[in-house]
């Protein structure tokens, strides 16, 4: 009877995969589905005019596109030929397709008004200071760290800081963690993370609870998150930067307004924004008075016990 | 007025009791700067996170010296904690030290070989050492492994309410220390009580 039931909800569940899957797809634009044909699969099949056979072919996995993911980004609603060009409709594709020049962000956000809160501009002033742009130029386009098929804003719309840092990083790892992906921007060979890293006392919980960014980036307050990423001689290194009253990430990781609105709700708040704990910077004000009230006590009872001591010499 | 000394603290504790207040000193201090986050030219976080630590596990092994050497050479009796009438006898002993001690009254509970501590004395010392102690060192140890903190509670960052816990404790042990110390003053002199934990004996006034 259990496996009854087992196997009843396991089929449900399935069933619901498989209804939630056709929905999401639903979403996708008519047009893209051409493309997904063979753009979402491992292989594909070509047509060999020299044997005259079809042949089956695996696909180059950077060429895959995961459907799910683009339907949960930012870009859902554009048609593949948006970006890139028409003449991909026509299969087998041209060679020449390959060299074909990709739209940058700016191309489309630039001097937009809509996406003015952005500040794409100020992005782009910070990105050419930075070490990727002086190793690579502008051969180290936004889509070398954004993917502009699954881009999400979770740092903006996310309140859970260990989503933030770990979806941030992701970008970061994407090529630091990845040889090959690496050797695209400059001939060096890859640093391993965590060896350059060894100096920094729990480096692993570092890396879950903080961004990359935050110790690697010129700090500036009127961009959400900095672009200037710099060589690794400027990257923070001391502790007491975070560890602090008024710790550096107050003013990065944790500057968001939607975890910042609920840092200043006073006494409570400490319950409800702790998500992540940095030594000597998530103060608690109540632990505060109450232990300077307990000492103050403290020492007035053992002031006045003094006092009848000296007056009864005891 | 009879005078006598008692043997009570032999070598074994008296070089425990030194190691442990040495290294609470150091893990009050260090606790404090590292929770305010206080740092300076001469103060590195660093450097204080690692001193915190080593201090921190040298208290530990220290307090297996203690809960062992208590069980080896029956020190042990004199935490035994006597449920009945314990109030009683705790208000008694605070009696004495607010009012009876300046109208020259005798201590309600004088020590001898039997009886090393006050009522007052052993409740304190017990909790300290058999609860809040191992409490400090647990959380603490956690807090050196994060990883097998609960990472969340209610939103709430696991890790950080283990180091607030652990701040809590170790504001308690400051209170001890500090209520400690002034009680050893009241003795046959204010000084005799600090000689005793140097050379083991306990001078009896009464």
């Amino acid at each position: 009877m259990v496996y009854l039931y087992r196997k009843i909800s396991i089929i449900l569940l399935f069933a619901g995969i498989c209804v939630g899957a056709t929905a999401q797809m639903a979403a996708m634009k008519e047009d893209n589905k051409t493309c997904l044909d063979c753009h979402s699969r491992q292989t594909y099949t070509l047509h060999n005019d020299w044997t005259g056979q079809d042949e089956r072919r695996l696909m180059n996995p950077y060429f895959v596109i995961d459907t799910m993911q683009y339907l949960s980004g930012v870009h859902n609603g554009f048609s593949c030929i948006d970006c890139h060009s028409m003449d991909y409709e026509t299969y087998p594709h041209n060679n020449e397709l390959k060299f074909e020049p990709m739209a940058t962000c700016l191309d489309c956000h630039g001097g937009d008004p809509h996406y003015e809160h952005f500040q794409f501009e100020l992005i782009e002033e910070e990105f050419q200071k930075s070490i990727h742009f002086q190793r690579a130029g502008d051969l180290f386009t936004c889509n070398k760290c954004h993917n502009q098929h699954y881009y999400r804003t979770t740092a903006r719309s996310s309140s859970r800081v260990a989503d933030i840092v770990a979806s941030d990083n992701a970008m970061c790892l994407a090529c630091h963690s990845n040889a090959a992906k690496f050797s695209l921007a400059g001939s060096r060979d890859i640093p391993v993370i965590n060896e350059v890293h060894s100096w920094l006392p729990n480096h692993e919980l570092h890396f879950r609870s903080v961004r990359c960014i935050d110790c690697h980036t010129a700090f500036n307050d009127d961009l959400m998150v900095s672009h200037n990423i710099q060589a690794k001689e400027h990257a923070v290194k001391n502790c007491a930067e975070c560890h602090s009253a008024n710790s550096m990430l107050r003013a990065s990781l944790y500057k968001y307004e939607n975890i910042q609105s609920r840092q200043d709700k006073g006494f409570l708040s400490v319950f409800q924004t702790n998500q992540a704990y940095v030594i000597g910077a998530n103060q608690v004000p109540a632990f505060k008075f109450i232990t300077i009230g307990i000492l103050l006590m403290a020492f007035a009872g053992i002031i006045v016990h003094v006092a009848f001591r000296i007056i009864h010499k005891k | 007025m009879s005078e006598s000394k008692i043997y009570f603290y032999p070598l074994w504790l008296r070089i425990w009791h030194s190691v442990n207040a040495l290294c609470i000193i150091v893990l009050i201090i260090t606790g404090f700067l590292m929770h305010y986050g206080i740092h300076g030219k001469f103060i590195n976080f660093y450097l204080i996170v690692r001193f915190h630590n080593y201090t921190g596990v040298i208290l530990a092994l220290n307090y297996l010296v203690f809960f062992s050497g208590n069980i080896v050479f029956g020190n042990k009796k004199f935490y035994r904690l006597k449920i009945k009438g314990w109030l009683q006898r705790i208000i008694r002993q605070s009696e004495y030290y607010a009012f009876g001690m300046f109208k020259g009254q005798q201590p309600p509970f004088p020590l001898n070989e039997k009886r090393k501590f006050n009522p007052l004395q052993k409740f304190s010392y017990f909790f300290s050492m058999y609860l809040i102690l191992p409490l400090v060192i647990i959380s603490g140890i956690a807090l050196l492994y994060p990883e097998i903190i609960v990472e969340e509670v209610y939103d709430v960052s696991g890790v950080f309410l283990t180091a607030l816990f652990h701040a809590g404790l170790g504001f308690i042990i400051l209170m001890f220390l500090i209520v400690h110390v002034y009680a050893a003053s009241i003795g046959k002199n204010p000084i005799q009580n600090f000689k005793s934990i140097i050379n083991g004996w306990h001078e009896l006034s009464h």
